[in-house]
């Protein structure tokens, strides 16, 4: 999967769930401050992108570090990386 | 510790009848039925009753996704019949979130639909990963309060009680006494309820459930007729604002009826089927917390929800202790039963009618039981001069609850 398609899949399916403003959806959109999200979204985040991607990342240390839609964009497309390797 | 009089400023009503007191009154007025076959009852293996009396034409949408996530349908309808009772009583954004308005809602069971999606996720695999942070928020036991305060603001005291179809009754009667006893200046009160197959099932198990009148569903339910069969389930929220007299007077609040009196009592004899001495001595209880006698009142709004017994065991207990003197009526044939919401939705109806003077006769009373005999049932519209009315619940478990409420005259 290319890193666009992986990007795309994340924000359809946030745009979707948070009912989003597509014009919004840029990498340095912070998810508090900009796309209005919460901590009750950032758990559905979680459920969100494990459904999508198929893969574990509720236990990973660095999902705590996300602020930004561009952070999910990174963490989701190292995760696969990994897994790939 | 001085007693305080309360009134009712305003209120809001999401029925079977439509969005709002005003179509819900129409409704009722015009005789109209919100019972209607549900074709997804006939999937369920063993569920007898077809019939239900649903909200129509709700918009979840309206509500931002903020407050919507953790929202039921419940909580939507309560959401929605709050906009309308806070806008009809004019209360302003400083007094809805300055500490002197309380919330107190509940349901029967919260929420059914949330419930069940919650249990399908987790029985599918037995496991918790897909079952996402804000479906909780839905089924908990306080759902529908948390979420009123949440969407409204408000930062009084939150109740949540829940006694199935004594539950709207009992809200306003506990908001009531807030007030009285000076706690809290205003209260949002009221019930609210969303179908589920189940719940039509726990009364057809029951055998409490109409099932004869699937081909015909607007004939049923038939409290206190000859062929009643069962209750119908039904949806729907309703909500008063109760308020000090005194509050409502500095503010210059429209005042729809005064609470004069609330009572409720438990009737250990039986789980299911009310017995007429506890209803009449709860009926009796509430004319002694107003202090007035059984001549007084005006206007019965029953309880009477198309039962064998339940209906029976009412109009015992009325004509015990009003004989055939008051006239009395149902609003189940109308709505169905919307259970936690029946007290709240059928006492803002009962208001109405004694600001406008007019009886809404039991829809689909035709001939009446002769096992409810002796009580005075009217079958066509009455007007009258009504002063002080009588709503009625009693709820499965052994509850009952009766609030008196009375027309407001400025000069009193």
């Amino acid at each position: 999967m290319t890193d666009e398609k992986v990007i795309e899949i994340i924000n359809t399916a946030m745009v979707e769930e948070f009912e989003l403003d597509p014009e919004k959806m840029v990498p340095e959109a912070l998810l508090y401050e900009d796309l209005e999200l919460d901590s009750l979204d950032r758990v559905d985040t979680v459920i969100l992108l494990e459904k999508a991607f198929k893969f574990k990342i509720r236990e990973e240390e660095a999902i705590r570090e996300i602020r930004t839609l561009g952070d999910i964009h990174r963490f989701v497309i190292e995760k696969l990386r990994s897994l790939k390797a | 510790m001085g007693v305080r009089r309360v009134v009712v400023t305003g209120y809001g009503a999401v029925s079977p009848l439509g969005r709002g007191v005003k179509a819900m009154m129409e409704g009722l007025f015009a005789r109209k039925s919100g019972v209607r076959l549900v074709p997804a009852l006939a999937g369920v293996k063993g569920l007898r009753t077809q019939v239900a009396a649903l909200v129509q034409g709700v918009d979840p949408q309206e509500i931002p996704r903020k407050y919507r996530r953790a929202m039921s349908s419940h909580s939507v309808f309560a959401a929605l019949a709050a906009q309308e009772a806070l806008e009809s009583a004019g209360v302003s954004r400083e007094i809805r979130t300055g500490g002197r308005l309380g919330v107190c809602i509940g349901t029967t069971v919260s929420s059914p639909i949330a419930t069940e999606e919650c249990y399908r996720l987790y029985l599918k695999e037995l496991g918790v990963e897909d079952i996402k942070g804000t479906l909780f928020f839905q089924i908990m036991n306080h759902s529908c309060a948390s979420n009123l305060v949440q969407c409204l603001g408000i930062t009084g005291r939150v109740l949540s009680p829940s006694a199935a179809c004594s539950t709207g009754n009992q809200a306003i009667g506990y908001g009531y006494e807030q007030i009285a006893f000076g706690k809290q200046d205003l209260m949002l009160c009221g019930g609210s309820e969303e179908f589920h197959p189940l719940t039509a099932a726990t009364f057809d198990i029951l055998g409490a459930a109409s099932v004869h009148f699937n081909d015909r569903p607007a004939q049923t339910p038939r409290p206190f007729d000859r062929d009643r069969d069962g209750m119908v389930c039904a949806e729907g929220c309703g909500l008063l604002l109760l308020e000090s007299l005194e509050s409502a007077q500095k503010r210059e609040a429209p005042i729809l009826a005064e609470i004069i009196g609330y009572a409720t009592n438990a009737d250990p004899l039986n789980l299911a089927d009310p017995h007429e001495d506890s209803i009449e001595a709860c009926m009796r209880l509430v004319l002694k917390e107003a202090g007035i006698s059984e001549k007084e009142v005006d206007y019965i709004n029953a309880h009477a929800t198309g039962t064998l017994q339940g209906d029976t065991a009412e109009a015992r207990a009325i004509a015990k202790v009003f004989g055939d003197a008051v006239p009395v009526s149902s609003l189940k044939g109308h709505l169905g039963h919307t259970l936690a919401a029946s007290g709240a939705l059928e006492a803002i109806a009962t208001i109405e009618m004694l600001r406008r003077g007019k009886v809404i006769p039991t829809l689909n009373l035709e001939h009446v039981d002769p096992s409810c005999a002796g009580i005075k049932v009217p079958t066509a519209p009455e007007e009258r001069l009504l002063t002080v009315a009588l709503k009625n619940n009693f709820a499965l478990g052994g509850v009952n609850s009766c609030t008196l409420f009375r027309r407001f005259v400025h000069d009193r």
